[in-house]
């Protein structure tokens, strides 16, 4: 029988969709949560696809297209 | 029409967020983070090697006392490339076309190896306002404009920056409205107009280089006189 886990402590593929509104509410939404957020998320990414023994020009070419969207989406009404 | 250009340089808000902290804070993203390893990957190799060749250049002028301020050149070096070098890419926001955080980032560190300079040897900092083997009469003249000069050097240092790379964008904008303009009615003439427009781009990736390279080679020069 697995032991309870608190509802904070669940990762995303765990939470039944009941449960989803909740969840979103315990989360961290300060900028220093925001920002450890990222850090995460970069974290992931960066040991996937830069930090490897033989790694390419596509790890970062993917962070800068990425970049490059997100300021498509920022500037869109100024064009 | 007129006024469309310079809408690039408007600082970008999202629902009143000011978006220019992201665009400071993204080069940092591309930077090496520090890993526990002898032998690390090898954009953190490439990087780190740019790095110490960066320091060593500008550090070997400096004497002893200067090298306490390796650290924050380096990094100021290192922050003003990556941001220039993002700036081209399309739609990008470039922080430094801002004259406020340009003037926030040379006024404060001039004013450091002055103060420098003033505190720990007061008689030879000073003694730079007047050259060698000026004649005696022009002497008050020539204190004045020395020191005119050196109240100069913040803001000549942030305006270059600003102006520099302002201007590129402004080219860049500009040639390639050309080249779509022309591209329905003179094709041949719309040609060269994309020739000019690669030289130019080149170009600005040589200025963005080179401009991060003034900023700080200039201010260690200041430093060198004030150590």
């Amino acid at each position: 029988l697995p032991a309870a886990v608190l509802l904070k402590d669940t990762k995303l593929m765990d939470v039944k969709l009941g449960q989803l509104g909740s969840w979103l509410a315990m989360r961290d939404f300060t900028p220093s949560g925001i920002l450890g957020a990222v850090r995460r998320g970069y974290d992931r990414y960066y040991n996937k696809y830069i930090n490897v023994r033989k790694g390419g020009i596509g790890g970062v070419s993917m962070v800068l297209a990425g970049y490059i969207v997100l300021s498509y989406m920022w500037s869109y009404s100024h064009i | 029409m007129n006024l469309t250009f310079f809408d690039q340089f408007s600082s970008p808000s999202l629902m009143g967020i000011p978006l220019i902290l992201i665009s400071m804070t993204f080069p940092a993203l591309l930077l090496p983070s520090p890993d526990n390893r002898w032998i690390t990957n090898r954009t953190s190799t490439i990087q780190l090697s740019m790095i110490n060749l960066i320091t060593k250049q500008l550090m070997t002028p400096l004497n002893k006392k200067g090298h306490k301020w390796a650290l924050i050149l380096t990094s100021l070096m290192i922050f003003l490339l990556l941001i220039n070098l993002l700036g081209l890419l399309p739609y990008t926001f470039t922080p430094t076309t801002q004259l406020s955080m340009n003037l926030a980032l040379a006024f404060p560190l001039w004013l450091a190896t002055l103060l420098t300079g003033l505190r720990n040897q007061p008689s030879a900092s000073l003694s730079h306002l007047l050259p060698e083997g000026t004649p005696t009469l022009l002497i008050p003249a020539l204190i004045m404009i020395e020191t005119t000069s050196l109240l100069m050097r913040p803001l000549a240092l942030g305006v270059r920056l600003t102006a520099n790379l302002t201007a590129g964008h402004l080219l860049i904008q500009l040639v390639s409205t050309a080249t779509i303009a022309l591209f329905s009615t003179m094709p041949a003439v719309s040609l060269l107009t994309l020739l000019i427009l690669l030289l130019l781009t080149i170009l600005e990736v040589a200025v963005a280089m080179i401009q991060a390279y003034v900023f700080v080679l200039l201010l260690s020069l200041y430093l060198q006189e004030n150590i």
